[in-house]
């Protein structure tokens, strides 16, 4: 088996006397979509906030291509070549789709602690960022002010910016949300094409979709692991449909 | 985008070019206030790099003012050309210790201990015989500008300080928004707008703060260093938080993260000022007014940032 590009080992998270995760064990493999379904409040966006380094665990590790990153800040985690994408649209509003990832492919330069030359002449950071439009097919778009996308072009931005990055592991957290059946096509089909090259771990509620892009799922009820497998195993696995895809609605 | 740029160049040299010619005009009085004005333009604009740039409400910006004012007050005669640049260094310096500190809080809590720092500055100051206490410190003579046994600039000529003022003013002006559209700038825009979001696309976003916030000293010492050349004496006021909170205001009516709004800002409150003072005694009013007016009616100031502006 390849070597896992992330891996947690019994990590964990309480807030004061809930633990909103426990024990999580989980690898994420390059070329890869790793699911992560669960309940409203099962612990994973918790679970995905640990792992961007925007929350430190409680307990356990993470570990990044072999090497130790538990607890490390976000902006260290990001330059180690993870990024992440939010939930909650999180592109910048005053700057134009390319202007969004020219900054983000910004972070790559050596530094950027530069006064003088202007931000739009850097040959290297500019290519990165056509390079990330493209990918997320936004290449018609670049011009566009962000503010002026629609909901749908947002979130593709927000991968898009993610990518500007050039990141060897992904974290999504629900790119779906919000959008429309069209809307929904064309990122399951981005996500597919995303998969050569990254780890991606996927955290979503559209099981549709899960089910389509996903190699491996995680199902994760209480903040603990409940099943793991391939799709066609977690979906016949007995407990998962009692506790959670046959259960009362399968969307929230 | 173009357009915008060469109408903003064109406005800025008819500016410049007015203000070059009015000493062929204005009297001495108005020349001393005019020049009063480029100061506090400079000092507004080194506010607005935190302020509307960054986002970072300081209210405490007067001390490094003042540490650059007092710097120049405590030297004994010296060159312009070496003690500009060393007062600038006090104040980048004192930006540089208190910012690694005050930049670890956020929000209300960043105004209230930038506050602090700059009224603890004012109570040392104030009640310390050594700067002069509350009288405030004279300087003994005002900075020699000789290069090479050649007297460029003759300091205790108004005519001459204006023309210093009005020539760093506009390189102040140049300087900041070449920073704006720089990659650090980019950043400091990004941090203003979302730092969580800067910080997971992989940004140390701390050290681009306390970088802002020492050029912006560094700036603010040049406008302090500028005001003792012209007053000839410091005094504690000049790093109370009134004075910070004069800049405060004279960015956020001009037009917070334009730049060109805070110099702005400073011409017309200071301008306002001179013209209510002589009608009534009961100036401030009429002042209160119309920032009162100005906000109700341009709440986003004299010159709007373009609606989000990148680099505006």
């Amino acid at each position: 088996m390849a070597e896992a590009a992330l891996r947690t080992e019994r990590l964990s998270r309480s807030f004061g006397g809930l633990r909103a995760v426990a024990d999580v064990s989980l690898a994420c493999l390059s070329g890869q979509v790793h699911a992560v379904i669960g309940p409203n409040g099962a612990g994973k966006t918790t679970l995905i906030n640990m792992l961007s380094g925007d929350l430190a665990p409680s307990g356990g590790r993470i570990e990044l291509f072999g090497e130790d990153i538990t607890g490390l800040r976000p902006e260290a985690v990001s330059q180690r070549g993870v990024g992440r994408s939010y939930q909650k649209t999180n592109v910048f509003l005053g700057f134009s789709a390319f202007e969004n990832c020219r900054l983000a492919a910004q972070s790559r330069l050596p530094s950027s602690m530069r006064f003088f030359r202007p931000a739009e002449r850097y040959p290297e950071v500019n290519a990165a960022a056509g390079r990330a439009l493209e990918a997320a097919g936004l290449a018609a778009r670049g011009d566009a002010p962000a503010a002026a996308l629609s909901h749908g072009e947002q979130r593709q931005l927000e991968i898009a910016m993610t990518l500007a990055t050039a990141p060897r592991v992904l974290l999504l957290d629900e790119p779906l949300a919000g959008m429309g059946a069209e809307e929904s096509a064309r990122m399951v089909a981005l996500i597919r094409a995303l998969r050569t090259g990254h780890a991606i771990l996927l955290v979503e509620h559209d099981m549709d979709a899960v089910f389509a892009v996903a190699d491996v799922l995680t199902v994760i009820v209480n903040g603990a692991v409940l099943a793991s497998g391939t799709p066609q195993e977690v979906r016949a696995n007995p407990e998962v449909q009692q506790a959670y895809l046959g259960g009362e609605g399968e969307d929230e | 985008m173009m357009g915008r740029q060469a109408a903003r160049r064109a406005l800025l040299a008819v500016l410049v070019i007015a203000l070059a010619l009015f000493p062929l005009v204005g009297a001495k009085f108005y020349l001393t206030y005019a020049t009063k004005i480029m100061i506090m333009a400079i000092f507004a604009m080194s506010l607005d790099l935190l302020v509307g740039v960054t986002g970072l409400v300081s209210l405490g910006h007067a001390l490094y003012f003042g540490a650059a004012g007092y710097a120049l007050a405590m030297m004994d005669g010296p060159s312009l050309w070496w003690s500009l640049p060393a007062a600038m260094a006090v104040a980048a310096l004192a930006a540089l210790a208190i910012g690694a500190l005050v930049l670890r809080a956020s929000g209300i809590y960043f105004i209230m201990v930038t506050l602090a720092f700059a009224q603890m500055a004012y109570f040392f100051v104030r009640d310390s015989s050594y700067f002069g206490g509350s009288d405030g410190k004279y300087l003994n003579a005002r900075p020699d500008a000789s290069l090479f046994g050649w007297q460029a600039l003759d300091l205790d000529s108004h005519l001459h300080r204006y023309y210093l003022a009005l020539a760093l003013a506009l390189a102040v002006y140049v300087l900041l928004r070449r920073v704006l559209g720089s990659a650090f700038g980019q950043v400091l825009v990004g941090i203003r707008d979302n730092e969580p979001r800067m910080r997971s696309l992989g940004f140390a976003t701390f050290r681009f703060k306390l970088a802002a916030f020492v050029l912006a000293g560094a700036l603010a010492g040049l406008a302090g260093y500028l005001a003792a050349l012209q007053d000839g004496i410091m005094n504690p006021e000049q790093l109370g938080w009134n004075r910070s909170g004069e800049a405060l205001i004279m960015v956020i009516l001009g037009g917070m993260g334009t730049l060109a709004g805070p110099a702005l800002g400073a011409g017309a409150l200071m301008a306002l000022e001179l013209v209510f003072s002589t009608w009534t005694k009961h100036w401030q009013l009429l002042l209160g007014a119309f920032v009162i007016g100005v906000v109700l009616f341009l709440p986003r100031g004299l010159l709007a940032r373009r609606q989000g502006g990148g680099h505006g």
